[in-house]
């Protein structure tokens, strides 16, 4: 599909603009988080704990008078980071398994593909909560575990798209021409089953910073002092009747981060086919 | 129906082979043996115990005999003793909450099923109207909302300020004294927030789906039949378009087994349920090793229990499956 094309039917769609503004938005706030933030996130004042949002503290302090918005801007650069790491790594790990799979056929779609299958009956916040337990949580580990375990998606999407492709004539002709297998497989097919893949990298993301949320809100991720949503939300949980605000605001971050990610992979989903939209 | 059966159950040896193959290779990604972790956390432990320790989990010999005796155990359900202090058998912790965590989740199935399955309906229906409309955002607030942190949201208001429920445990104290009906209305507060938010995640989804399949198949020729002969909207609906609609559903229902198990994790140990979620998080705190294989190992099971039911279910109702 054309380049400009793709643009324009984009541009079009209010969703996937308002989803990219969003996104963009969240980018600046975690390059700039040093000047956004009003307070040092680490920066503990005994005097002002738990103080509710107050024209000094936007968002109030938490149980060691740090700033809870300065901890918020601050949270965002581990959800960035967590997101495109862990995505990363899933996408790459199944666009290797799926265009193998798809490419040769044959015992090794077969064996690859069982195994595929497999790694989907692990609940995965199963398998990632033991691994953490066997590993130290920190942020590296989680996003290497979260990436190792979410992969299958992209790996059967790949595979299917290969599939289709392989048998064009375009691919006959730079057989013909000599093409090897790793050519074949990086210059002509993968390139042509990159879309797919872009749409579920964009809802990946989405998806793996809930899980970090949800692993550092268990005190399995992100270790304090490092300020991320998840975590601060733990001390929300711990305080829960006496300030709201330690259990709002990060919460309403991760939902508005999520969602615009969300946004933006449905709008890419349906500039590539504008079928889907009916 | 038979021979898919048997069939069916046949592709699940291979399966369950690898998923204990997958924990035993996760189990080993250990940085210290099992054995070390134990005697480390108790100094007084002589070398001469320590070797018998070793010979006891057998990790002084080769990895695949290991992963042999692991397995002949396993076939008898034998997944050794938990490191906790009460050193008692992990099937036996886990048996005794593997029935409330297998509840809970299929009773909040049950509630996507009742909810997300009109909702799709009447969505697909009607499409673009204001309910469509409605479900829609709906439906990007539920993909995007954090499971634990609607359970703090939800705690905070019916628990905190509304005081109308009960935020933690299944049961008041004092549960054993209570009258019947009491003890049934007691449960049922504890369980309401811990359901609806373990059900909040699948509505989202499968509602979507459920208008996805109603879309496509009302577009189909029968249903034009169906009309042109002046069959009510309503038998057309309910009777003609919902029947086929339905027969996905069952597939993601499956699907959508490990998620809840997982989710379980989340939900049990925010609102202290004594259920597996909450036992294997325990497990994951504490390094207890043997603990967390079992509980791997039976998740997988349960989903893979999950699947297969789904399967059957499917082959059950629709004849196509079963003559292919």
């Amino acid at each position: 599909m054309k380049k400009r094309e793709f643009w324009a039917r984009l541009r079009r769609n209010k969703l996937a603009i308002s989803g990219l503004i969003l996104v963009s938005g969240l980018f600046l706030v975690s390059i700039f988080a040093y000047y956004l933030a009003p307070y040092d996130p680490g920066q503990i004042d005994l005097n002002q704990v738990l103080m509710p949002p107050s024209a000094q503290h936007w968002l109030g302090t938490d149980t060691l008078g740090r700033d809870v918005l300065s901890r918020i801007i601050y949270g965002s650069r581990v959800s960035l980071k967590v997101g495109f790491v862990a995505v990363g790594l899933a996408t790459l790990i199944g666009l290797i398994v799926g265009a193998t799979a798809g490419f040769y056929g044959g015992w090794v779609d077969l064996v690859l593909m069982r195994f595929v299958d497999l790694m989907l009956c692990f609940p995965s916040f199963f398998l990632i909560l033991a691994v953490i337990a066997l590993l130290e949580p920190s942020i590296w580990n989680i996003m290497v575990v979260i990436g190792a375990t979410s992969w299958m998606g992209v790996a059967r999407l790949v595979r299917a798209e290969i599939l289709s492709l392989k048998e064009r004539e375009f691919v006959t002709a730079a057989r013909a021409l000599g093409a090897s297998d790793m050519r074949l497989i990086l210059r002509h097919l993968l390139p042509n089953a990159l879309a797919p893949v872009m749409v579920s990298a964009t809802l990946g993301v989405a998806g793996a910073i809930l899980t970090e949320s949800a692993l550092s809100f268990l005190g399995l991720g992100v270790q304090p002092p490092t300020p991320s949503w998840g975590n601060i939300l733990t001390a929300g949980k711990d305080n829960i009747e006496i300030a709201w605000w330690l259990s709002v605001f990060p919460g309403l971050a991760i939902l508005i981060t999520v969602m615009s990610y969300n946004l933006l992979g449905e709008g890419i989903r349906e500039a590539i086919d504008p079928r889907l939209k009916e | 129906m038979w021979t898919y059966m048997i069939k069916r159950l046949l592709l699940m040896v291979p399966l369950l082979v690898g998923i204990t193959l997958v924990s035993f290779v996760v189990i080993h990604l250990a940085p210290g043996t099992p054995v070390e972790l134990q005697t480390t956390m108790n100094p007084k432990a002589s070398l001469e115990a320590q070797k018998r320790l070793r010979e006891l989990y057998g990790l002084d010999k080769p990895l695949y005999v290991q992963y042999w005796d692991w397995l002949k155990r396993m076939a008898f359900l034998d997944f050794g003793r938990s490191f906790s202090p009460d050193r008692r058998p992990v099937w036996d912790k886990i048996k005794e909450r593997i029935g409330i965590t297998v509840s809970l989740n299929t009773l909040s199935l049950l509630i996507i099923l009742m909810v997300a399955i009109p909702i799709g309906i009447f969505a697909a229906v009607k499409p673009h109207s204001w309910f469509d409309r409605g479900t829609t955002l709906f439906v990007f607030f539920g993909f995007a909302m954090p499971t634990f942190w609607l359970a703090l949201l939800l705690m905070m208001l019916f628990g905190v300020y509304l005081e109308w429920l009960p935020i933690s445990g299944l049961t008041s104290l004092g549960f054993h004294q209570f009258t019947l009906w009491h003890k049934i209305t007691d449960l049922a507060a504890h369980i309401v927030l811990p359901v609806l938010v373990a059900a909040f995640g699948g509505l989202a989804g499968m509602s979507r789906y459920m208008r996805g399949n109603m879309l496509e198949v009302i577009r189909q020729d029968y249903i034009i039949t169906a009309r042109a002969k002046g069959l009510p909207e309503r038998t057309v609906i309910f009777k003609h378009a919902l029947r086929n609609a339905l027969l996905p559903v069952i597939t993601l229902l499956g699907l959508s087994v490990p998620g809840l198990i997982g989710g379980s994790v989340i939900f049990e140990s925010i609102f202290a349920i004594p259920g597996m979620g909450q036992l294997f998080y325990g497990a994951v705190m504490a390094r207890d090793y043997p603990l967390v294989m079992g509980e791997l190992v039976i998740g997988a099971f349960l989903t893979l229990l999950g699947n297969l039911l789904a399967d059957v279910g499917y082959a059950l109702v629709d004849p196509r499956i079963r003559t292919e």
